[in-house]
């Protein structure tokens, strides 16, 4: 009796949507996996895809489904021996499943799946309280060069993006990577209250997490690792500092593997007149995504490279062993 | 002090336009409706409604998901009480009295002092929530890793020596719950353990699982096993279904303290809800005066978990809009919510946007009359329940828990697990061993341990820093009196009787 409403809700949700576009609809039926529980980024760009998708008339039903676990290690298994050569169904995944594949010595490999495009990216940060020493990050790498195990960094998961970063900063300002004293909470939330606490020295997160904190000044952002300094922002960059630390928490989408080349292109050009709606671009306004659209074969470069860098930290900092 | 009640009176009168209202009844309908089913919790509500309400004006919309958050912890008491299935952790306390109660014909009564328990204690913290705010969050932020380490040891303590015939009995029961707490991803290095390659245990036990399994299933077998020896009498309803003038006078002071451990653990950025709800328990019944019936039915052991567990949810919203830190799964889910109309909770919330924050909390207190007025009706409806031959009573609440385990993890090793759990529950009551602890094990054990981690990654190694900080030493002073007072007592007991 209580799943009524649920079904309600979504009866609800598929009207409005398909009477939003009449005529556009096109036969493209798709399940789109997010190898998360619901709530996370990883089911949040699933969704949105979803919406997007529908809103866009590239696809005339998209079915969203969860299989949290491990950092999406037994989603993508799931997934990679499931839906082979199934040329309706892609998965969202992005940087922490490439540590957790790694760190959790994953039979199935992200080379299995078909890559389709990178969507998304946010941008990481480097805070500090506002009451302490450290005003930039010279000040920050010069602390780590003195005694890089009494600068603790607060951050998310062991193995996630934050940490990481926390160890390639280490690298470039030329200190061990091995010795980082890195501390991994659940979530930018509990991280928050330490670095706001002084307990720590210094937080890392993606910027939107701490956004409201600095601009109200109880955290000082002391870098950013964009390329180049984001457009009506005044938190300077990593480069302009000198110190060579470009990441991003990326988000992409895949297909199965076993798919042939016109399933494939059709994947991609269904994605990339997604990508391209005004529908798309709205939500980014809303959840402050960067768009970071990358198809193709570029995309699969990327994704290379990305799982290298990575297991070469993971395996510096000692998580995954060699 | 005058301009928060400017602005409250302003967010009376947002939260009072009619279609504020209509939000507000939904959500504490629905929120009601996925607290009775296990599994389905308010989170996952809240995150299925996220892409609905996004065309939707920000404030309704909010106020939607405060409803479903008040109501999901009112829904969860309910199969707490009647079925011994805990809806989701928090209402875990409210089972062991509750159920109790329900079996001696007095499911009434302790659906009622939940109710207005959980009513009482909702607007106390609310309150709270509309004075405190600004000034609680400052001391929320000076818990460090070693504080936190330092509450989850009262915490343990005072669990395992509460439960049971024995604190042997109960710590077994604790460490039983420790050692499942130790499987999956350790979240400090990354590694595995305890999960023997089975993927599905990277994440660890299911909180929600193992409470099903060993309250409503080791129940249904503990039942199914006895029936052939001694029937067992379920009397409906004995005595009055409303709650007497005595039952009144043993309810109002638990409400009251369960508010105080509730709304300030709540407000942690790491407290949670589970912690205040047994440390009522346990509080209340080394309070009562009617030492006797705890285990077997006691009011005030319902009354106090239930207004600690809605203290907290109000608890929760402090750093949520002071700094835009989600606390708990649902707390994530409206920071998601805000995030999806371009706001960002946090200091600058109170002044950028003053109407949708005291819209939101003036909503809270409209979402917890509605709650007693929807709730308090139904409670005969509800009793009847029990009235259902037993037999198809206990096969009901065992599709019941199959059902809520595999719609929030479809899955056939959660399933199993379920299974043995049901079985390891149905030993512990056969050879009378208590059930709650091995819970807050689970619950408490794996941030206990990364805390103190934490703590000593901080100091470098140095575990005196777990006496340096006030907090800290305070809290581990009290666990120490918690574990060596009995004792003590009782050897002074024997001194005593030596003299004679």
């Amino acid at each position: 009796m209580f799943r009524f409403p649920m079904r309600l809700v979504g009866a609800a949700v598929a009207l409005t949507l398909a009477a939003a576009n009449p005529g556009f609809a096109q036969q493209l039926e798709l399940k789109l996996m997010a190898p998360a529980a619901p709530g996370g980024g990883w089911d949040q760009t699933a969704r949105s895809m979803q919406q997007a998708l529908v809103a866009a008339g590239v696809a005339r039903s998209v079915q969203v489904t969860n299989v949290p676990g491990a950092g999406g290690s037994v989603g993508i298994a799931q997934f990679v021996n499931g839906a082979k050569g199934d040329g309706n169904q892609m998965m969202v995944n992005g940087f922490v499943m490439v540590g957790a594949l790694a760190m959790n010595k994953s039979p199935v490999t992200l080379e299995q799946v078909t890559p389709i495009a990178r969507l998304t990216e946010e941008i990481q940060v480097i805070v500090v309280p506002a009451n302490s020493p450290i005003k930039n990050a010279q000040d920050l790498a010069a602390a780590v060069k003195a005694d890089i195990a009494k600068v603790t960094f607060a951050g998310g998961s062991a193995g996630g993006v934050d940490h990481v970063m926390a160890a390639l900063f280490a690298g470039a300002v030329g200190a061990d990577a091995k010795k980082i004293n890195y501390i991994p909470f659940s979530g930018g939330g509990e991280s928050l209250a330490a670095i706001l606490g002084g307990k720590v020295t210094a937080g890392i997160s993606g910027l939107s997490e701490y956004e409201g904190q600095i601009k109200s000044g109880k955290l000082r952002a002391i870098g950013v690792t964009s390329e180049k300094r984001i457009a009506g922002s005044d938190i300077p960059t990593f480069k302009e500092q000198g110190i060579d630390l470009v990441i991003a928490n990326w988000r992409s989408v895949v297909a199965p593997p076993g798919i042939t080349p016109e399933q494939r292109k059709t994947l991609s050009d269904a994605v990339e007149k997604m990508v391209k709606s005004d529908a798309w671009k709205e939500i980014l306004k809303q959840k402050g995504w960067e768009d970071a659209y990358l198809g193709g074969d570029a995309f699969a470069d990327f994704l290379k490279k990305e799982t290298a860098r990575v297991t070469d930290v993971l395996k510096s900092v000692g998580l995954v062993k060699s | 002090m005058i301009d928060t009640f400017a602005a409250l009176a302003h967010g009376m009168a947002v939260a009072v336009q009619p279609m504020n209202l209509l939000y507000a009844l939904i959500g504490v309908f629905l929120g009601t409706a996925v607290g009775v089913l296990p599994g389905i919790g308010p989170a996952l509500t809240v995150a299925l409604l996220l892409p609905v309400t996004y065309k939707l004006d920000p404030g309704g919309s909010l106020i939607m998901f405060a409803g479903i958050y008040y109501g999901g912890m009112y829904g969860g008491s309910t199969t707490a009480i009647l079925i011994n299935t805990p809806g989701e952790s928090a209402s875990m306390a409210t089972a062991l009295e509750g159920n109790k109660m329900a079996k001696a014909g007095r499911g009434g009564p302790a659906l009622a002092t939940a109710a207005i328990g959980s009513f009482v204690a909702g607007t106390i913290a609310t309150i709270g929530l509309a004075f405190l705010a600004p000034w609680l969050v400052d001391i929320a932020v000076r818990f460090g890793p070693e504080d936190y380490f330092a509450l989850m040891c009262v915490a343990f303590v005072t669990v395992s020596a509460t439960f049971g015939d024995s604190p042997i009995r109960g710590l077994t029961s604790l460490f039983i719950g420790l050692t499942l707490g130790l499987v999956g991803i350790d979240k400090l290095t990354g590694q595995a353990r305890l999960a023997f390659g089975v993927p599905e245990l990277l994440d660890g036990v299911e909180v929600t699982t193992l409470a099903v399994g060993l309250f409503a299933v080791g129940e249904a077998l503990y039942v199914a096993s006895r029936r052939h020896h001694t029937e067992e009498k379920l009397e409906p309803v004995r005595g009055s279904l409303w709650m007497t003038k005595e039952d009144w006078k043993r309810s109002w002071k638990p409400w009251l303290r369960g508010t105080m451990f509730g709304f300030p653990i709540g407000a942690l950025p790491a407290g949670g809800a589970e912690i205040p709800t047994f440390l009522s328990y346990s509080t209340e019944k080394r309070l009562t005066k009617h030492p006797e019936e705890f285990g077997k039915g006691a009011i005030e052991g319902v009354a106090g978990p239930e207004a600690a567990n809605n203290a907290s949810a109000a608890g929760t919203l402090v750093p949520l809009l002071t700094l835009g830190l989600p606390t708990s799964a649902t707390a994530a889910m409206m920071l998601a919510g805000f995030q999806q109309y371009g706001l960002n909770p946090g200091p600058l919330l109170f002044a950028e946007r003053p109407d949708l924050v005291w819209g939101l909390i003036a909503s809270l207190f409209i979402a917890n009359m509605m709650l007693l007025v929807l709730n308090l009706p139904l409670v005969g409806l509800w009793v009847r329940l029990l009235a259902i031959p037993q037999p198809w009573l206990y096969a009901g609440i065992l599709v019941f828990a199959t059902m809520g385990t595999i719609a929030a993890k479809p899955s056939v090793v959660e399933l199993s697990m379920l299974a043995g759990f049901g079985v390891l529950g149905f030993l512990m009551r056969r050879f009378d061993f208590p059930i709650a602890p091995v819970v807050v094990g689970l619950i408490l054990g794996p941030i206990a341990e990364s805390q103190l981690r934490r703590a000593l990654a901080i100091s470098l190694g140095d575990p005196m820093t777990l006496l340096q900080s006030p907090i800290s030493a305070t809290l581990l002073g009290i666990a120490l009196i918690a574990l060596v007072a009995p004792f003590v007592l009782k050897g002074l007991g024997r001194f005593k009787a030596n003299e004679d």
